[in-house]
């Protein structure tokens, strides 16, 4: 198996100051990979170097067995961008924004059939500029897989979405991850989307990767304690312990048949998360 | 890594055939076009100015030019035939990259297999079609309210052509160059507006004829193409008895020529030099 990414001891500085600091990073083929780190973490740094926006200091990279820093337009038709806050193609209408972008692809996927997979159909005639913002973001998302990319960069892709707009962006990031086993690398601030979408999941904090692991396992999580909470004698009690189940059949003995407002929570992804960048919770 | 058990489909082999790069510069300009001409506001600003500037000034220099027989008319009319281009190719297309660079357009299309060649031919095309529109509907109003006459022989015409293009080409060089100085849109309209007006006025483009202005102004006008471009279109209209009034007394078409490739070679040099595809905050 091929690595659609492969980072060794990434650096990166600006005037007076390290942006990435000795990254390394394996993305598999086929995989959804998310990036989560705070913001200055370093974290778009790498992946501008990855998409060939920036020149890094040190460091070996190769995405899709090329160096983005000196890639060929061919390099590019095998990736695809869906950037942050793009306002372009604002007098042009939808049909023609998508077909445009398909002319620069030697093999690019019908304009309606992605417009379609973007759920626009109905907004294929209507300009860019009159769309809401989840809707832009769907014209982005159709501009970055219409040439049928191997790799596809999200970056923060669902910041601004309302929770139904997000669950339905889900959906069709599944789908496209289904359907060609484009390999996906995602950068968000939402615990939940690297969650619920990510095979696999990297930390970055001050330009290095923390942890990286399925988002089961980041970080201990599958094996770290829990925390059961309940109310006894009008009090709230929690416990943090390996064996939450011995703890609630105790409790269930002393205070039983129900024990008032049981509740069992295992870490949840952000919990570790803050863990790991060393933020107090 | 743990191998993938994705099922994928055999590779199929098919036939690709990559986009040329005159067809991706026929799309860029398509969509330069496109969006220019659906800006409705912009489009009857930009060809209202200097036909609005035209109609004033015409009626403030509304006599002939003492001694020599020739309406004033008829040289605001040449001059602002310049400045029309002056604004299509320097303060529209400067604009109109900085723009590009605010809104993620370049970004957008650094990130797209295009060859840079395909946006500048684009920007190329979109001052070609507004300059040429921009100078007929000059000639026109010209043409309608001040007897303007047209040129009758055809060596009249072919240096309205090289000077049309030479002034073409150099306002757009220095107007991509202008693009990378505004920190923002908002910003680009007064930073590129301002030395154009201050350039039109020491060019003579307002005031006619130019030697009516003081002599150090004249000197700074003919340091830029402005005041070259306004000259050789004033020898294309007017009789030859009116090169009397310019201020070497002749029309001097092989130092209009000399300007205007010196300032094309540098505005190159500057582009070169100076163009940015990502904004002072993409670093």
């Amino acid at each position: 198996m091929t690595d659609a990414v492969r980072v060794r001891g990434l650096r990166k500085h600006y005037q007076g100051s390290t942006a990435v600091d000795g990254v390394d990073l394996d993305i598999a083929e086929g995989e959804i990979f998310a990036l989560l780190g705070p913001n200055g973490a370093g974290k778009t740094t790498t992946v501008e170097i990855l998409e060939g926006f920036r020149k890094r200091d040190a460091g070996e990279v190769r995405v899709l067995g090329e160096d983005p820093q000196r890639a060929s337009r061919r390099w590019r038709y095998g990736i695809g961008l869906v950037l942050q806050s793009a306002s372009d193609m604002a007098d042009m209408t939808v049909a023609e924004t998508v077909r445009h972008f398909a002319r620069y692809y030697p093999d690019p996927r019908p304009a309606d059939e992605v417009i379609d997979l973007v759920g626009l159909t109905a907004k294929a005639g209507a300009k860019v500029r009159t769309l809401s913002g989840g809707q832009r973001r769907r014209v982005d998302v159709a501009i970055g897989v219409i040439g049928r990319p191997r790799l596809l960069f999200l970056d923060e892709p669902t910041t601004g979405f309302d929770p139904e707009a997000r669950r339905q962006f889900w959906a069709l990031i599944r789908l496209l991850s289904a359907q060609d086993a484009t390999t996906i690398l995602l950068t968000t601030h939402y615990l939940d989307e690297a969650e619920t979408l990510a095979d696999r999941v990297g930390v970055i904090a001050a330009g290095r990767i923390l942890a990286v692991d399925t988002p089961a396992e980041l970080g201990g999580r599958a094996t770290a304690e829990a925390e059961v909470s309940w109310i006894e004698d009008g009090t709230p009690r929690t416990l943090r312990t390996a064996e939450p189940t011995a703890a609630v059949r105790e409790l269930a003995d002393r205070l039983g048949p129900e024990i008032p407002h049981l509740a069992v929570r295992r870490p949840s992804l952000e919990d570790i998360y803050l863990d790991l960048i060393g933020s107090p919770q | 890594m743990t191998a993938s058990t994705t099922e994928r489909p055999a590779p199929i082999e098919r036939a690709l055939r990559e986009p040329s790069v005159v067809s991706l510069c026929a799309a860029r300009a398509g969509v330069e076009l496109r969006q220019f001409f659906r800006e409705r506001t912009a489009v009857i600003f930009t060809f209202a100015l200097p036909v609005v500037l035209l109609v004033l000034l015409g009626s403030i220099f509304d006599k002939q030019i003492a001694g020599s027989g020739i309406p004033a008319s008829q040289l605001l009319v040449a001059g602002m035939i310049a400045a029309g281009i002056g604004s299509t190719c320097f303060v529209n297309l400067a604009t109109s990259i900085t723009s590009d660079r605010e809104d993620g357009t370049l970004k957008r299309l650094r990130g797209v297999p295009m060859p840079p060649i395909a946006y500048f031919a684009g920007k190329i095309v979109l001052v070609l079609v507004t300059a040429a529109a921009e100078v007929a509907i000059v000639l026109a109003v010209g043409m309608a309210f001040y007897d303007l006459p047209l040129p009758a022989d055809a060596t009249r015409w072919a240096t309205f052509t090289w000077i049309l293009l030479l002034g073409v080409i150099g306002c757009a060089l220095l107007g991509t160059a202008m693009s990378s100085v505004p920190r923002s849109v908002r910003a680009a309209a007064p930073i590129v507006n301002l030395p154009f007006l201050i350039l039109q006025f020491v060019s003579g483009i307002f005031i006619v004829p130019l030697t009516t202005l003081p002599a150090p102004l004249q000197q700074i006008g003919a340091l830029f193409p402005l005041k070259w471009m306004a000259q050789g279109f004033r020898s294309v209209f007017l009789p030859d008895s009116a090169a009397a009034m310019e201020p070497a007394g002749a029309w001097e078409h092989g130092r209009i020529a000399l300007v205007l490739g010196a300032w094309c070679l540098g505005g190159v040099i500057l582009c070169l030099t100076t163009f940015r595809w990502q904004g002072r905050k993409d670093g």
